[in-house]
């Protein structure tokens, strides 16, 4: 029995490439513009004039993100009508029946993990792939993953197998709204963070 | 700033952009809705595989291989189709994931590949033009009319110009053996043959001049002795991006995990200096010969060659090993040291070229040439530009004179096709000879339109010591090269306007390209999702694919084989086109090609089907070195170069007496449009037209998935946008004097200043002034071609920006 499910995303192997997110939006038939999963790039470093040369500090990383099924998830909080609750195996879910299309939900969460759906018309987001879990498979992120950098299990378990929570720019503290997310920085993440970290590609998220 | 205030301030510029300006933290409260239908989820998305498949019969996966376009990987898929239409693609699933046998993960365009499948622009049936050419205008006609009129132009333009009139057009929109340009090969090698083409648009410097080093372009070990390097340098190669075989970064990773440093050289910080690299030297484009030269300089100085190596293996290093008949020529060391030229290679004169600190220089060049075994991939970019023959044969001299060659862990640079064999096979399809034997090189092919007649071996023309026909007809077969894809848009379109030029031009695609928009006749071919194909693996795959059909053709759609195939019925020569085949008895006879060549345990198509895995692969676990005999006993397994050994100094580059351009060392070249040369004064910024995942090529365009994921921009250096003016988002006009297009910028630190880069392959969309607003790179790019290889130099492009 899993008592929070949740996912690890390895940010010093993502390459940024958004296969995840694709095969997010098969996997859920998902209109342009609405992420559940979405890629962040962050840049960080500058360039600099010496002797004559342009010489670069600049590094980047990317971040893999989807809803963190929070453990104590704010957007359910700020649900009036009570359409978004945390499921007993952790999964925080939408009931789109229950919508009012308020959209306070998508105004607090702290990952812009909640989208929009033009085409139901409510709000939704990452289910982590109930269906495929109930079925034994990977959600469809994780099995998609090129660079093999993501995984998903029970948050405790994947604590004890990568590590604690992490956060980096522009992740908010994981102690603020406990994510049931594992993050391995990127090797970089702390000089970019320190280093006029920027998202790069705000269009895109 | 503490970490908190950081990770605060983020949040609130995240929530930002969701609209939002101030953000409160609702208390927590009764979130868990005890009358919810706790573990009883309403379903989402598409329904599971599984869970339908017991209930309905009209319901498959099929496991198959991406469809084959030149994307540099080729991967598992495993496509969910119910009532005829595809469901959903997922990926392989195999278990194991073995550094012997990976998972051949899908990439994001296979991925999205429904979307183009089910895209509302597809062709449906055949078109005949009915305004000017390239105006766009057509109308709708019959299969009988379009194979009619066809087979009558065919007809009249080798009845009035002879067959070497006849041309098709290099193109990479397909490659599963019964779809692609083969097809129409054969057709035409049937009808009496057309002019033949040799090098292809990706690699042509890097293919010609390998050899001249080696004698072979099988230079590279199998990926996955890769974990033996203690060094890797990714020089101009983004695997991240342009794939180069799938699992190239899972390999590099496992090279990683092993303790190797990864450094990439390359203009941009790509995706795959981001996720790979532990240091990003942005080199400046079109200087990395430089570089490699002052890599030299800083080994001979500091004795860091391997002598004994250069010795007993190479040929033209110093004096001591010049070949006979050439005393008093330059060697490798002359030139470096610059004993002739009173110009040594120093990396303070590096240093004013690449842009590179001269410290940054000697540092590579020292860990490069002690922390052996090491790899210098070369990508193939910096070659697709002037003298790009070059860079080439500078590389595989570095990897040579450190002693790297040979080596399980090491890489003797240039082409790296994979040991023992050269790696796939591709083609297997039977084209048959062409009757006409004169070719000429595939980028030329605007020049032989235009004045074929006057051009010999001088313009690369093999076969014939002049052409005997300039080109009349042109069948363009899953290829946008006739316009989108050859340099200099705006003169290739004046061309093909001139239907005196070029009297008949045939495009069979899946969209209405570019290209297509030149044709007399558009033929409207189906996906590879919709008849049989067969592929192998990419540059290092070693795999089989079985493409079988998924879904059926849509309209009127066919696969290329069968268009083909009715094309010959009408000139009467049907039975001998298909030997009485279908595409899927050709699948079967292509399986028995592949069974004879690399893959011996390969089953029948009978099996596969059964099967249903969609892939046979062959688990390396003894990566194969290339050159390994040439190290151990070079007298015993000589190169088949004229010497028999590494050829640092080429006595048959000497022969062709043009030491400006195609020196016998490989030299640093100052390009033919440089920000050194008068042209930066209008031009000031160098422009690459770089890989992007939004597309194969121009494959995969207008697929929004993709464009939202990669969106087609002007990327440029904070530096120099701020001296146009110019934020982030604006439209930009990036011009020379070949063209113009009009798009939006990203300004990102994540490329050199005095470099801008538009991924090539967008389509072409001019306006009625012809200004584009697609981003297609080549209305900016130069139909001059490089002096040895006769290849294309598209990235030597110098441009202008300015806010539009």
């Amino acid at each position: 029995m899993v008592n929070q499910w949740a996912f690890y995303v390895n940010s010093d192997a993502c390459s940024g490439c958004k296969t995840c997110q694709v095969a997010c939006k098969d996997k859920n038939e998902l209109a342009a513009g609405v992420h559940w999963r979405k890629v962040t790039e962050v840049t960080g470093g500058s360039w600099e004039k010496k002797n004559g040369l342009w010489v670069s500090t600049v590094a980047a990383y990317h971040l893999s993100m989807a809803c963190c099924h929070c453990l104590e998830p704010v957007c359910a909080v700020s649900c009036s009508t009570k359409s978004i609750w945390k499921r007993e195996d952790g999964i925080v879910f939408i009931d789109g029946s229950r919508c009012t299309r308020c959209r306070r939900c998508e105004t607090v969460c702290p990952y812009g993990a909640i989208r929009y759906d033009p085409v139901s018309t409510y709000m939704t987001k990452c289910d982590f792939c109930v269906d495929d879990l109930a079925l034994g498979l990977a959600p469809a992120c994780v099995a998609a993953c090129p660079n093999r950098a993501l995984d998903f299990g029970d948050f405790e378990v994947l604590k004890k197998k990568y590590g604690p929570s992490n956060s980096v720019f522009p992740l908010p503290d994981p102690a603020e709204f406990k994510p049931a997310l594992v993050l391995k920085p990127h090797r970089h993440a702390e000089f970019i963070g320190t280093h006029h970290p920027e998202i790069g590609n705000w269009a895109e998220i | 700033m503490d970490k908190t205030s950081l990770s605060r301030r983020c949040f609130l510029k995240w929530s930002a952009l969701l609209g939002t300006s101030a953000i409160t933290i609702p208390a927590l409260g009764d979130w868990i809705d005890p009358s919810g239908p706790l573990g009883e989820p309403p379903p989402v998305g598409t329904t599971s595989a599984a869970v339908s498949s017991s209930q309905d019969a009209a319901f498959r996966v099929i496991r198959a291989g991406c469809p084959s376009h030149n994307c540099g990987g080729r991967c598992l898929l495993r496509i969910t189709v119910q009532d005829g239409k595809i469901l959903r693609i997922e990926t392989d699933d195999r278990p194991g994931d073995t550094i012997a046998d990976p998972q051949l993960r899908a990439c994001i365009r296979g991925r999205a590949y429904r979307k183009r499948q089910y895209h509302p622009d597809r062709l449906q049936y055949p078109l005949k033009r009915t305004g000017r050419r390239g105006e766009g205008k057509f109308e709708r006609v019959s299969w009988d009319e379009a194979l009619e009129k066809m087979a009558a132009e065919l007809r009249r333009v080798k009845t009035v110009h002879g067959n070497s009139a006849l041309f098709i057009p290099y193109g990479t929109g397909s490659y599963s053996q019964t779809n692609g340009r083969q097809t129409a090969q054969r057709l035409l090698n049937l009808f009496g043959g057309s002019l033949g083409s040799y090098n292809n648009y990706s690699w042509a410097c890097m293919a010609n001049a390998t050899s001249t080093v080696y004698g072979t372009n099988v230079t590279g070990n199998q990926r996955q002795d890769w974990v033996h390097a203690k060094i890797i340098l990714m020089w101009g190669w983004n695997p991240a991006e342009m794939r180069d075989g799938t699992n190239t970064e899972f390999f590099l990773r496992k090279a990683r995990e092993n303790g190797a440093r990864l450094i990439c050289l390359d203009p941009r910080h790509t995706l795959s200096a981001a996720s790979l690299a532990d240091e990003w030297i942005p080199i400046r484009p079109g200087t990395d010969a430089a570089m490699m030269s002052a890599m030299a300089y800083v080994m001979i100085k500091e004795g860091l060659i391997d002598k004994a190596f250069v010795k007993t293996h190479c040929l033209g290093f110093d004096e001591t090993q010049m070949p006979t008949g050439t005393k008093g020529a330059e060697s490798y060391q002359d030139y470096i040291l610059g004993t002739r030229d009173r110009k040594p290679k120093t990396p303070e004169w590096a240093e004013a070229i690449t842009g590179i600190p001269r410290d940054t220089i000697a540092r590579i060049a020292r860990e490069y040439a002690t922390q052996k075994p090491g790899v210098l991939y070369q990508g193939y970019g910096m070659q697709r530009r002037a003298y790009g023959e070059q860079v080439v044969r500078a590389g595989c001299v570095l990897a040579a004179i450190t002693g790297n060659v040979g080596l399980p862990g090491g890489w003797a640079g240039g082409m790296g096709l994979q040991a023992p064999d050269g790696g796939p096979v591709w083609n297997v399809f039977p084209t048959g000879p062409n009757p006409v034997k004169t070719s000429i090189p595939t980028f030329l092919w605007t020049e032989a339109v235009l004045r074929g007649k006057e051009m010999g071996p001088e313009q690369g023309v093999r076969g014939a010591d002049k052409l005997d026909n300039n080109i009349k007809l042109i069948y363009a077969v899953a290829s946008n090269i006739l316009v989108n894809q050859h340099a200099d848009i705006n003169r290739t379109v004046r061309m093909l306007r001139d239907e005196s030029l070029v009297e008949f031009i045939a495009v069979q695609d899946n969209f209405l390209t570019p290209s297509a928009r030149f044709a007399d006749l558009v033929l409207p071919a189906c996906t590879q999702f919709e008849t049989w194909g067969v592929a192998d693996g990419w540059k290092y795959g070693d795999e089989v694919f079985l493409n079988p059909p998924i879904v059926d053709p849509p309209f009127e759609t066919k696969s290329d084989y069968r268009i083909c195939a009715e094309i010959a019925e009408r000139l009467g020569f049907g039975p001998a086109y298909t030997e009485g085949r279908t595409e899927r008895d050709w699948v079967d006879w292509s399986l028995d090609q592949f069974r004879k060549t690399r893959f011996s345990g390969l089953p029948t198509l009978a099996e596969m089907e059964k099967q249903n895995q969609g892939v046979f692969t062959n688990p390396v676990t003894a990566p194969a070195v290339a050159l390994g005999d040439f190290r151990r006993d070079p007298e015993k397994f000589p190169l088949s170069t004229p010497s028999g050994k590494i050829e640092i100094f080429s006595p048959a580059l000497q022969a062709l007496n043009k030491p400006e351009t195609v020196p016998a060392v490989p030299k640093y070249i100052q390009e033919w449009e440089s920000p050194f040369g008068p042209e930066a004064k209008t031009y000031p910024l160098q422009a690459l037209g770089h890989h992007t995942l939004a597309r194969v090529h121009s494959t995969m365009e207008k697929v929004d998935w993709l464009e939202e994921a990669f969106p087609q921009r002007l990327f440029i250096n904070p530096v120099d946008a701020a001296a146009r003016g110019l934020q982030n988002a604006d439209s930009a006009r990036v011009f020379n004097a070949r063209g113009e297009m009009i798009i939006p910028c990203r300004i990102t630190p994540r490329i050199r200043p005095g470099v801008v880069a538009v991924p090539q392959g967008a389509w072409w969309a001019p306006d009625e002034k012809g200004i584009d607003h697609g981003g297609s790179i080549n209305v900016l790019t130069s139909s001059r071609w490089t002096p040895l290889a006769f290849g294309n130099a598209q990235h030597t492009i110098m441009v202008e920006v300015k806010k539009a």
